[in-house]
């Protein structure tokens, strides 16, 4: 677990990428992890083709959920909603490169799951027939 | 370090009673355990009571004629009596099993105060209370149209009392833990118990976290009731007790009911039984009850005198060498000093987060908490996200404390703190 604080860990946390709030944002959810208090808020702008054209997250916690959600915001710009709303956990896991153990896994996870409810809540607002794209 | 002092030695005495600190982690450290505060570790006493009971006179209690049913009730009322000289009750029908200091509270927020409480009464608790001893009391409040008020602290989470009177005014009921589970503050009782019955209310103690480190007389406090959880004081989990004066428990109608409980049962109607059994409706936990009257004899074999010694020691230790962290940006919480606060120390290092130092500690071998500590208002009126708490007990040696400071360092060192 040690190995876990990696330079660019520690980079993402006390430099998050995209954090802040957007303007104009079409998808929102925010969502906490009540064990420890880590917070998360996704915010993305999505274009009239479903893609995510531009992304926030903003929020407060372990470096492990901050870094996470940092590197993940990365990773959302210019993907479909449909895709966001289908990552899974491995994504995540690769990104942040390193083992985690069972105790933090909720950590790591947080800014997933908030972005993939911001695009879930998003994509149900669309019409029946855009919902499978 | 610095030599071994002779508390220090029976404290290294006492370690080797505890099978789980004689075994070494997956990363083949030793256990360095500092979070007594959530739950004690078990002396092997314990755990032979346990085994003992089990393996020799298992039986229900209470009506069994046979042989091990009554070895099995003497040793349960036995345990319910060495309880009530542990805390000084005048008499063991005051006090009542509950599964841990939560469910005794819940008694007396459904017992008593659903009784007692009316619209326009108040309910005085403090910004420490751990969230059993809130949330019980905000549902009663909303049930019975009563209010709740707050005692403050302040900075340190020490009590401010310069309003206490006021507060106090129209209260039928102060709440308040005895010691703060997050800061280690002591609460002035002598003090708040006074004021709260020249008020008129009756006065619950939360004694979690006291009763475990430091002898508490509920006749010399004058104490109405106390809830206490026996897995934080070498009892296993699953038992705890509520203290209350006789004339009040006589006077509460039942909170569980069924079997147990009652003198006789006819279809429509039945006639309850006596305190405490009363308040025990089914079969009770008499496995635990009997090993947490064994922790009791093992914390009476050391004296709550040393118990309460080592840890101003060991706490007055720890604050001294947490100071070299002070250049690395720890901040440490609480009130100043080791005299006025239990073996508890709240504190964060620099910009690392409660839960990453935790992680960084626990590949050490070491055990911290990490978070709100079940108060999230409290941490909200701080201003605290999340603190680091280390907290100590009986078996808990200055080796603890230095492996602490040590590991804190590495840590400063993987989130390069100046
Ligand atoms: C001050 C305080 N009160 C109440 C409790 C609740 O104890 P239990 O969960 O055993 O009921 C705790 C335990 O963390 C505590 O520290």
């Amino acid at each position: 677990m040690d190995d876990f604080y990696k330079e660019y860990i520690l980079d993402h946390y006390r430099q998050p990428r995209n954090f802040g709030s957007l303007e104009g944002a079409t998808a929102v959810a925010e969502d906490l992890n009540p064990l420890c208090g880590d917070r998360i808020r996704f915010e993305f702008k999505v274009d009239p083709n479903g893609v995510v054209e531009d992304v926030r997250f903003s929020g407060r916690g372990c470096a492990i959920s901050q870094a996470s959600a940092s590197m993940l915001s990365e990773t959302l710009r210019g993907m479909k909603l449909a895709d966001v709303a289908r990552l899974d956990k491995q994504t995540v896991l690769d990104n942040v490169g390193i083992g985690i153990s069972p105790a933090r896994l909720k950590c790591v996870m947080l800014g997933l799951k908030v972005a993939k409810s911001a695009a879930l809540g998003e994509i149900a607002g669309w019409p029946e027939e855009e919902q499978s794209t | 370090m610095t030599s071994l002092a002779p508390a220090d030695a029976k404290a290294s005495r006492v370690q080797l009673d505890f099978p789980i600190l004689r075994k070494p982690t997956s990363r083949g450290r030793r256990l360095v355990y500092l979070d007594s505060a959530a739950t004690s570790q078990k002396p092997q006493a314990v755990i032979d009571a346990l085994v003992r009971y089990y393996s020799e006179y298992n039986a229900n209690i209470h009506r069994g004629v046979y042989e091990i049913a009554e070895l099995a009730t003497e040793a349960f009322e036995e345990a319910r009596a060495k309880v009530a000289r542990f805390v000084n009750a005048a008499h063991p029908a005051e006090i009542v099993w509950t599964r841990n200091a939560t469910e005794a509270i819940n008694l007396v927020s459904h017992s008593w105060g659903l009784e007692h409480l009316h619209p326009g009464d108040a309910i005085v608790a403090t910004q420490l209370e751990h969230h059993s001893n809130l949330v019980p009391w905000q549902l009663l409040a909303k049930r019975t149209g009563a209010e709740l008020r707050f005692i403050p602290v302040d900075e340190r989470g020490v009590h401010v009392l310069d309003n206490l009177d006021r507060l106090l005014d129209g209260a039928k009921l102060l709440a308040l833990s005895h010691v703060s589970n997050t800061l280690g503050t002591i609460a002035p009782l002598e003090r708040l118990v006074d004021a709260a019955h020249r008020a008129g209310a009756l006065v619950l103690v939360d004694g979690a976290q006291s009763v475990p480190h430091f002898s508490v007389d509920v006749r010399a406090l004058d104490l109405d009731f106390m809830a206490v959880s026996g897995h934080k004081m070498l009892g296993p989990t699953g038992i705890g007790f509520l203290y209350g004066k006789r004339t009040l428990l006589e006077a509460m109608p039942p909170f569980l009911t069924g079997g147990d409980m009652i003198r006789s049962v006819a279809y429509t109607q039945t006639d309850f039984n006596q305190i405490p059994w009363k308040f025990e409706a089914g079969t009770s936990n008499v496995a635990d009850a009997i090993g947490l009257g064994a922790a009791i004899d093992y914390l009476n074999e050391l004296g709550m005198d040393w118990v309460r010694a080592h840890e101003v020691r060991l706490t007055a230790y720890a604050l001294e060498r947490l100071v070299e962290l002070a250049e690395r940006g720890l901040a440490v919480y609480g009130p100043p000093g080791a005299e006025p606060r239990a073996g508890v120390i709240s504190f964060n290092l620099g910009d690392i987060h409660a839960h990453d130092l935790a992680s960084i500690l626990d590949t050490d071998g070491i055990c911290i908490r990490a978070g709100h500590h079940c108060t999230m208002p409290l941490m909200e009126r701080m201003g605290w996200p999340a603190t680091a708490r280390a907290s100590f007990y009986i078996y808990n040696t200055e080796a603890d404390v230095d492996a602490l400071i040590e590991s804190l360092q590495k840590a400063a060192k993987i989130f390069k703190l100046a």
